[in-house]
């Protein structure tokens, strides 16, 4: 094995998780750094919880990346059960071992059954994935808007959280030797059980301050001039304040500053606001409340405070 | 270092049980945890060492700022912090302090100082509600006892309880002697049993529950009088099914979901009360539901609930803020179910300009004719007295 292929080893202190996210360009503030430590250090899962948009699952993407550790996603969704989370056995395989056997006059029914359930049969889902022994070390899992699955899944989820094992009735226990690095979102649209929490490190992921978000935007966004990226971010972080349904988060800074760049706007102003609004905002009422007057008062608002800050 | 070791971890358990006091859950697991991250993480600087111990002890955002104030005030005193980090730093010199006298005293008095601190605080943050508005009456409600006959009755109510789309579909499968599926997995088990001969096929079909409920009662003066009766039948129902979530309002939004989980009504209903500074004043119902839009609608309104309004309408500003609120709510659930107790009044019209202004937007209009036990409010909302509940006919009777 070359020393290309090992995994990187998990950073060392708060300062050194700060330098690994910037390295995959995530510019994390200290809060966060220092969870995502304790989670790695302590192997605990991190239980992310924040707004749409604010770069939840982005942190798995880079971690997975900058650590050289694979990654393995689920995506819940509701009805999401163990035959697609955790494992399944392969039905039709088993069928055919089943009357393979017969025909070669196989009379044990108890070695039948041991043979048909074992690891041969087995198809691994996600979770058992993670369990894995891996040559470039635990991998990184992803539990994507855990908020979307029902309470009965979430029942499933707590043997593997605090003790890296699940248990297959016909198998056995399966352990992981390494455990993964488990990062948990959710968008709060329903509270998650204490019992899960409990289980993990806790972070809710608030916006980015304004030097943070105009940080991201030039490194994410690099076509972007330093006048526009500045205002882009200014009217946005003034959008956040206003009563809207849905605030825009990161996400949609960054898909508008990539908008703007690519109808070459050079400054902002009313008009081309209210044409690329859909952009930021995605629902009726709030893109009806802000049209025509609101947007020009925001930007002068947003234009006569930075000229202030000149 | 050992010696420090010992204060730090003294520290953090006074901490924890400080956070405990202003109402953050903090198990002893939570304390180990906490010691084993200040250690992974080392003291560093004040802020590394606050966000060490929040990754750990909140579990929740609005703990986040309960934290924050406890933290400060903790680690405030005396310098404390920086004493304690000049101890762990691997550089500092090692002059082992002595131990002040009545250093376990002044412990004490670190520790029972916060809880006065914090009481204060609260106090503060009352006062300055008082002062938001004339129209709000602030006030605490006592409530008659329950009777153990009571009780009885109204679980018994709430067991014959046929709510409005009793059992939905979820998409989750499960054993069923009829289901479209085949359960391989079953269906294989079985058959080893015969030696696998025969195949008897097992099915599986979707599983149905009854979907999330989410109740908005009105505690405002007008409907003060019927306060205990919906809040026992709100407090029976959370007691049966699972996954119900209530919130009062008045002039303010309070969420009481936890409180109503306590076993016992009178406990629940004591603390709900504890909770609500608003009971009996004035109704703010476009505002109150503003804000349960903006701020609960995307927490609670998931899986298709059946949302319960309590209220009887009477709204003073009822413009086009009203109609807008209560249609993105009529948006966001399965079912809208407006029970009104004035409804209860013969010759009642829906004349009130609030009343007219939401009509449009509920699928039920329930009138609830004797509110005196849970059992008739229960009867009232059965199904098959579904002929005045349609609220297009309340609608025809005033045009």
């Amino acid at each position: 094995m070359t020393n290309k292929s090992l995994p990187r080893p998990l950073p060392a202190s708060i300062d050194a998780t700060v330098a690994l996210l910037a390295e995959g360009q995530y510019l994390a503030d200290r809060s966060l750094a220092t969870v995502l430590y304790l989670a790695l250090k302590m192997g605990r899962p991190l239980f992310l919880e924040g707004e749409a948009g604010v770069g939840k699952t982005e942190i798995a993407k880079v971690l997975s990346a900058t650590l050289k550790r694979r990654l393995i996603r689920l995506q819940c969704y509701e009805g999401l059960d163990i035959s697609a989370a955790v494992y399944e056995w392969n039905y039709a395989a088993q069928m055919i071992a089943i009357r393979a056997a017969e025909a070669e006059g196989e009379q044990d029914r108890e070695r039948l059954e041991r043979d048909v359930f074992s690891e041969r049969f087995l198809i691994k889902r996600p979770l058992l994935q993670a369990l894995e022994p891996d040559a470039s070390g635990a991998p990184v899992l992803l539990i994507d808007e855990i908020d979307r699955t029902d309470e009965a899944f979430e029942a499933f989820l707590l043997e593997v959280l605090s003790d890296f094992q699940i248990t297959i009735p016909e198998l056995g226990t399966v352990k992981a030797a390494q455990p993964p690095a488990v990062i948990i979102t959710s968008n709060r649209t329903r509270e998650i059980h204490d019992a899960l929490k409990r289980r993990c490190l806790y972070h809710w992921l608030a916006y980015p301050s304004a030097e943070r978000e105009l940080a991201i935007v030039r490194s994410k966004v690099p076509g972007v001039s330093k006048r526009l990226s500045e205002q882009v971010v200014a009217f946005v972080q003034a959008l956040r304040k206003q009563d809207v349904f849905k605030s825009p988060g990161v996400a949609e800074t960054l898909d508008w500053a990539a908008a703007l760049s690519e109808l070459d706007v050079v400054a902002l102003d009313p008009a081309t606001v209210s044409d690329t609004l859909g952009v930021l905002l995605k629902y009726q009422d709030d893109i009806a409340k802000l049209e025509g007057s609101k947007v020009k008062e925001l930007l002068d608002e947003v234009k006569s405070e930075m000229r202030a800050a000149e | 270092m050992a010696e420090t070791n010992g204060r730090l971890a003294e520290n953090i358990i006074y901490f924890a049980r400080a956070l405990r006091a202003a109402g953050i859950p903090v198990g002893p697991g939570a304390v180990l945890d906490a010691l084993a991250a200040v250690d992974t993480a080392g003291v560093g600087t004040r802020d590394d060492f606050y966000w060490t111990l929040h990754a750990v002890f909140v579990k929740r955002h609005e703990h986040s700022v309960l934290f924050d104030q406890a933290f400060r005030i903790f680690f405030r005193r005396r310098g404390y912090l920086d004493q304690l980090m000049a101890m762990m730093l691997p550089q500092a010199p090692s002059t082992p302090r002595p131990p002040e006298a009545g250093a376990t005293r002044i412990q004490e008095a670190l520790f029972s100082g916060l809880d006065d601190k914090l009481k204060k605080q609260q106090e503060i943050e009352l006062d300055t509600r008082m002062t938001v508005s004339d129209r709000e009456v602030l006030q605490r409600k006592d409530f008659a006892q329950m009777t153990n006959a009571e009780i009885a009755a109204a679980k018994d109510a709430i067991k014959r309880l046929v709510l409005p789309l009793a059992e939905v579909r979820t998409r989750r499968l499960a054993p069923h002697p009829r289901g479209h599926l085949i359960d391989i997995r079953r269906t294989l088990r079985s058959s080893f049993k015969g030696g696998g001969d025969f195949i008897d096929l097992r099915f599986v079909g979707p599983k149905s529950r009854p979907p999330p409920v989410v109740a908005l009662l009105d505690i405002s003066g007008s409907m003060s009088q019927y306060s205990r009766i919906f809040l026992h039948f709100l407090h029976a129902l959370t007691d049966t099914r699972k996954r119900v979530s209530t919130f009062l309002f008045g002039t303010r939004l309070t969420n009481v979901t936890r409180a109503l989980r306590e076993r016992d009504p009178d406990d629940a209903l004591a603390s709900c009360s504890a909770v609500v500074p608003d009971w009996s004043g004035g109704t703010r119902i476009a505002s109150s539901l503003h804000a349960f839009n903006k701020l609960w609608a995307r927490r609670v309104l998931t899986q298709g609930p059946v949302v319960l309004l309590i209220t009887d309408g009477l709204e003073r500003d009822a413009d086009d803020n009203l109609a807008f609120e209560i249609d993105r709510l009529h948006r966001s659930c399965r079912r809208l179910v407006w029970l009104n107790p004035l409804l209860r009044f013969e010759g009642f019209e829906a004349r009130a300009r609030g009343i007219k202004t939401m009509l449009p937007y509920v699928d039920e209009f329930r009138p609830i004719h004797n509110l005196e036990s849970i059992g008739a409010l229960v009867a009232s909302m059965q199904p098959g007295r579904g002929a005045g509940a349609d609220p297009k006919a309340w609608m025809q009777k005033v045009a």
